[in-house]
């Protein structure tokens, strides 16, 4: 470390502190505004915490009561199988067109490249509710284009409303996070792709493999690591569609029928004060991310240890 | 292609005429892409009578900026702007100065406890806001700071610091401490040596991570919800969700509401083309050397 050199003109021990010190207010904030909640979140879902409560009774200790109730709650799983599909699915798809077109960007003209690549940064560039205001105007029952077109190509859609039947609610949310976050796995896969060496590829051309041999047993061997961090922050960030789910529940639909796990969390804790449920709800979600980012994080410590 | 020495003329043709089909596809995807933003544009020119009409205008023919207009009018834009840019710039503020102070001590020291806080940012940058809401709410309305900039500003800032620091380490690794001691050598204190070498070269790593934290907290609808609950407290976000609050019941002018999206989409995207690079670089890391 070269910087240790120039202890000699400092005091020993104020070297020693000095790191400690700079880090003081994060840790403060941090500690404040995240550890205090996450402390009173674990020690709330250990109690029966609602209306009551709100008004200043004492709350008594239920011990796992709450996690016991939600765990025999079949609504709770079906929240939970809901929200593991949605991210799922929209995780899968969102790489699948990810992928797809980091190759067309490679495979075409630059003129088209920098088309797409201007509409995807555009996509990708909108604030979530702006995007949510303006996808919920493109599928609008009453005078949307979506409808119209439709309508034009001669499909029964004239004044259907998507948001009312949960399957086809969900099909609309889908498109709409799909939307948003191919451009982050296009751009991300698209320079992984320049890593490959043109040299092998021509090589393994000339030896006679097969297009798809090429992609399968070069391309994706050596973009592994780009491909395996951007689905799992794909999957990560499709657990948290609190935004979307609930913009789209605003404009017209049940919320019992359309709950994800953020908006059931933000009904039991906003909407029924149920804060004893609504922590439990909450340790569950930060434990299936914690482990979800286990891996993420491990692969990000090893570049800072480069 | 240095490879095409080999390919014969028939394949040549076949991959020629590949490439225009490619083409096409490539330039269908981005107009489809490109058509909600489009369309908020197009929309937005267009009065309430032409949007309500049987057929969609595709071309803002006849526009004006009428809608626009009435945002500014109706009141209660300019009050929310105010909010959102007063809580942005605080947040940008403290998170730089936060973030700056910490990157400083992990990239230029080594002490007890390094692993375990670069560790805990890592985790901490992944928490969802859905996960902790309901107690933050709490937390902010048992010291009576709901509906305060200063609360929601504290919140933000604790989500938004340890990317930061992630994005700023890098900048301080890169500058060589060398430069600094060249300096030091030179006569200059060690304060003196890193206000007038070293700051200077963190500029960019600056603005990318200023960028970063104004439109994490300027798109932030979340915890807003649940801690800004007053009218008169509202940000952007929250302001824009009121136009479509129960769309489904009432009717809307979808001319106004998408003059306002697209009020408050046009800084978020300029900002946003300014760092994008930066941002995916620092989320994939050294998997991308792009």
């Amino acid at each position: 470390m070269t910087a240790m050199s120039t202890r000699l003109t400092v005091p020993r021990r104020r070297r020693r502190l000095a790191p400690y010190a700079l880090l003081v207010p994060t840790v403060v904030v941090l500690v404040l505004a995240m550890g205090y909640p996450l402390a009173w979140q674990l020690v709330t879902s250990l109690q029966q915490f609602g209306l009551a409560q709100q008004f200043g009774q004492p709350a008594p200790f239920v011990g796992l009561g709450n996690y016991i109730r939600l765990a025999t709650d079949p609504y709770l799983w079906t929240v939970v199988g809901r929200s593991l599909l949605f991210c799922f699915a929209t995780a899968a798809a969102t790489m699948l067109i990810g992928t797809l077109l980091a190759l067309l960007m490679r495979a075409v003209p630059a003129a088209v490249r920098i088309m797409l690549q201007i509409a995807l940064l555009l996509a990708w560039a909108m604030p979530v509710v702006a995007a949510m205001t303006v996808w919920t105007w493109l599928f609008d029952w009453h005078r949307g284009v979506v409808n119209w077109l439709l309508s034009a190509a001669g499909l029964p859609f004239q004044q259907h409303n998507w948001l009312q039947n949960p399957l086809s609610f969900f099909a609309v949310a889908a498109i709409i996070v799909i939307w948003m976050s191919v451009p982050f796995v296009a751009f991300s896969l698209f320079a992984g792709l320049t890593q490959v060496p043109e040299e092998v590829l021509e090589a393994a051309q000339m030896d006679g493999a097969t297009p798809a041999q090429r992609f399968w047993r070069i391309t994706v061997p050596i973009i592994r690591p780009v491909i395996s961090i951007v689905l799992l922050l794909q999957i990560i960030w499709d657990l948290r569609v609190f935004t979307q789910i609930k913009l789209l529940q605003d404009s017209g639909s049940i919320a019992s029928e359309t709950n994800l796990l953020g908006t059931y969390i933000y009904q039991l804790g906003a909407g029924s004060s149920d804060f004893g449920t609504a922590s439990a709800v909450s340790i569950f979600v930060l434990i299936l991310t914690i482990a979800l980012s286990g891996f993420y994080v491990r692969s990000m410590l090893k570049e800072d240890k480069a | 292609m240095s490879s095409s020495r080999v390919v014969s003329t028939r394949a040549r043709a076949r991959y020629s005429t590949s490439k225009v089909v490619l083409s096409v596809v490539g330039v269908v995807v981005a107009l489809v892409w490109f058509f909600p933003v489009y369309w908020m544009l197009n929309s937005s020119l267009l009065s309430n009578v032409v949007l309500t009409s049987n057929a969609p205008s595709f071309a803002p023919i006849g526009g004006s900026f009428d809608n626009f207009v009435s945002v500014f009018q109706g009141g209660s834009f300019l009050p929310a702007l105010g909010m959102s840019v007063v809580i942005a710039l605080l947040v940008v503020a403290v998170c730089l100065l936060f973030a700056f102070l910490a990157a400083v001590a992990i990239s230029r020291f080594r002490f007890r406890g390094r692993t375990g806080f670069v560790l805990a940012i890592l985790f901490v940058q992944m928490l969802p806001a859905e996960g902790l809401f309901i107690a933050q709410y709490k937390l902010m309305s048992s010291v009576g700071l709901l509906n305060s900039v200063i609360g929601i500003s504290i919140l933000y800032i604790a989500s938004v610091v340890p990317f930061t620091i992630w994005m700023l380490r890098g900048f301080v690794a890169g500058i060589p401490a060398d430069l600094e001691e060249a300096a030091m050598v030179d006569g200059l204190s060690r304060t003196q040596a890193f206000l007038r070498i070293t700051f200077p070269l963190l500029a960019p790593g600056l603005v990318a991570s200023g960028v970063y934290a104004f439109l994490q907290s300027w798109n932030e609808f979340t915890v807003a919800l649940v801690v800004l609950q007053d009218q008169s407290s509202q940000t952007l976000p929250l302001w824009l969700r009121g136009f479509i609050q129960a769309s489904a019941s009432k009717a809307i002018d979808w001319g106004q509401v998408m003059a306002a999206s697209t009020l408050v989409a046009i800084p978020v995207i300029i900002f946003f083309l300014l760092v994008q690079g930066r941002m995916t670089s620092g989320l994939v890391g050294g998997a991308v050397k792009g």
